[in-house]
């Protein structure tokens, strides 16, 4: 166990270098001098050379990164260009909103699709089966921002039920934290929802074909017990590891969803870094986010052998 | 005179028992894939005669005309500009298609590069596998916004970045082909026939790896649909006046109490157009791959 465990901490060091590397040389994809794009036609070459200094654009491409990478792990990211901080103080600020969406989404989806991908195997065939299939059909079909904009329409404009816009921490006051948060969560969510439910319905099917499942039909267990006792314990395996991944596109995906509800999470903060040509709080971003993948699959690759023994043995 | 023919007790092939004819008939016989190809075929359609199907310019703008609700004459309504929104939509249609078949092309063609030469070189395997594993670590939306950032607002950017997003995963899928099909037995004996690395891949294990391929490249052009509607909508997609389903629905948000048809057609086409890209790949994964139905 414990050499499982190294090796796959171990195993994201190499990942985790070519992330650095990708979100460092984003920078260097700018055709032209990034300096001189960020400050434009009007700048002075004093200004741009300023920048090139603070940016150290000055010396070669490898001392550049091994700079770079210096302080990325000291924890500066750079200075951002047009909020006058660094980077990594803007990025953390954020960073609550984005995660505390992105984990009810994951909630949410969970709550949503995984008995919904049950009921629709347990009644195979079923007008229930039908309506969870069509249903999670139109989940992965549907944009999550148009979604979001008839969320707003129908619930928080007209009846004004729910809260639009402005973030309140949910673990400082629940009620209004939720009211703000339920909207975007859902329609963040909604997709994700859909997928667990198809994989769910389908793992579902393929455990509950096993001899084993027949055995303890056999041998006289109730109808609760052999689905929820012995068929979905394995079943949820191949959508427990799905979780990290699921993470990954909900932390992406609230960069739009935040724009829709006028969330100030991390990604309405990108989006304004690109419309100002910040490439150092672009690239932080793309960074802190892919870290945080990287970390929530390994943690959900390590939990994920505690559940299924046979892991750890591979 | 044909090889099937020599053999004794074999019944010459009728054309009808050909494999492409077998998979038309599976294929036929599937309810999702026909549903799915079907509303594909519209959209092509609906984007190929947009000229066509609808006299007004998507560009033009009357005054006028601003925020008129559906009609007659302007079957989807206008805009805030006085565009017509079914011609917007429609012409929508063909940047939303062409960025769709371009990134499954360009996704497919690494999908089969890489992923042949991973699966089939342990030396290489690992490092092309850790590259796709950081680029599967960048959050797909984030990582084409910031790609859109520093290369600019073009169609071909929004097609690269989308294609970067996408690879890894038709990578790592047709790596897992090549993987099972090398250790066959096939394979060892046409290796020991001294047939050369580039023939035993391209002609022996690569067709193999197809029927994954087909399905994953049929949910990566709907992935990428719904990518550039979220890139479009926020301003890191085509760029302005060029209509895309994601800026119609972007620029009609804040009137959405009162022109709502702005933001609901672009929506439904975004929403019918990846559903049938999402059950002709479902269709074709149950023909192809049954062990993977859903």
């Amino acid at each position: 166990m414990t050499m499982y465990i190294l090796r796959r901490v171990f195993g994201v060091v190499p990942v985790l270098i070519l992330v650095a590397l990708g979100s460092f040389l984003l920078v260097h994809l700018v055709p032209g001098d990034p300096a001189m794009v960020m400050l434009g036609s009007d700048a002075t070459p004093q200004q741009i050379q300023a920048l090139r200094t603070q940016m150290g654009l000055d010396s070669s491409l490898p001392e550049q990164f091994l700079i770079w990478m210096r302080q990325a792990l000291r924890g500066d990211l750079g200075e951002s260009f047009f909020l006058g901080r660094p980077v990594t103080q803007a990025l953390l600020e954020r960073l609550p909103a984005t995660m505390q969406l992105a984990m009810l989404s994951l909630f949410f989806s969970l709550l949503i699709g995984a008995p919904a991908g049950i009921l629709a195997s347990v009644r195979q065939n079923s007008r229930w089966d039908q309506l969870v299939m069509i249903t999670a059909m139109g989940g992965i079909s549907i944009p999550s921002f148009w979604l979001g904009l008839f969320l707003i329409l129908v619930f928080s404009v007209n009846p004004g039920w729910l809260q639009n816009g402005g973030y309140v921490p949910i673990w400082e006051e629940f009620g209004p934290g939720l009211r703000v948060l339920i909207l975007p969560a859902i329609s963040l969510g909604f997709m994700q929802a859909a997928l667990i439910a198809r994989m769910t319905r389908s793992s579902m099917l393929e455990v509950l074909r096993q001899d084993y499942v027949r055995t303890a039909k056999a041998k006289g267990l109730g109808w609760w017990s052999v689905t929820l006792r012995h068929a979905l314990k394995n079943a949820m395996i191949p959508v427990i590891t799905t979780i990290g991944t699921a993470f990954g596109v909900l932390l992406g995906g609230a960069v739009i969803v935040e724009i829709v509800f006028t969330y100030p999470g991390l990604g309405r903060l990108v989006v304004l870094a690109v419309q100002r040509r910040d490439y150092p709080l672009v690239q932080g971003a793309l960074l802190l986010t892919s870290v945080i993948y990287v970390a929530v699959n390994l943690a959900v690759d390590l939990l994920y052998s505690v559940f299924d023994p046979r892991i750890k043995y591979e | 005179m044909s090889e099937s023919a020599l053999v004794p007790g074999r019944r010459p092939r009728h054309w009808g028992e050909s494999p492409p004819w077998n998979f038309l008939r599976r294929l036929w016989g599937n309810h999702l894939a026909v549903t799915g190809f079907s509303l594909v075929f519209l959209v092509f359609l609906a984007a190929i005669l947009a000229g066509v199907l609808s006299s007004y310019d998507p560009l033009t703008m009357v005054v006028s005309d601003r925020m008129k609700s559906p009609s007659m004459t302007h079957l989807m309504g206008t805009d805030n500009f006085g565009r017509d929104i079914f011609s917007r939509v429609l012409h929508g249609a063909r940047l939303s298609l062409e960025v769709g078949a371009a990134v499954m092309l360009l996704t497919v063609g690494a999908g089969i590069l890489f992923g042949l030469v991973s699966g089939y070189s342990p030396r290489l395997d690992g490092p092309v596998m850790r590259v796709m594993d950081a680029m599967m670590a960048f959050p797909a939306i984030l990582f084409g916004i910031a790609i859109m950032a520093v290369l600019g607002p073009k169609t071909v950017n929004v097609v690269i970045a989308l294609s970067v997003v996408y690879a890894p995963r038709t990578v790592r899928i047709v790596r897992a082909s090549v993987l099972a099909t090398k250790q066959l037995d096939y394979v060892e004996a046409v290796r020991a026939q001294a047939a050369g690395h580039l023939r035993i891949l391209f002609r022996h294990i690569l067709p193999n790896c197809l029927s994954p391929l087909v399905v994953q490249a049929t949910f990566n052009f709907a992935y990428a649909v719904l990518a550039e509607a979220s890139l479009s909508f926020v301003g890191a997609g085509a760029p302005p006046p060029t209509p895309s389903w994601g800026n119609i629905l972007s620029e009609g948000r804040i009137y959405m109490q009162n022109a709502p048809w702005i933001t609901i057609f672009p929506g439904v086409a975004i929403a019918l157009t990846v559903m049938g890209l999402n059950l002709a790949g479902d269709g074709l994964r149950d023909i192809l791959d049954p062990r993977m139905k859903t």
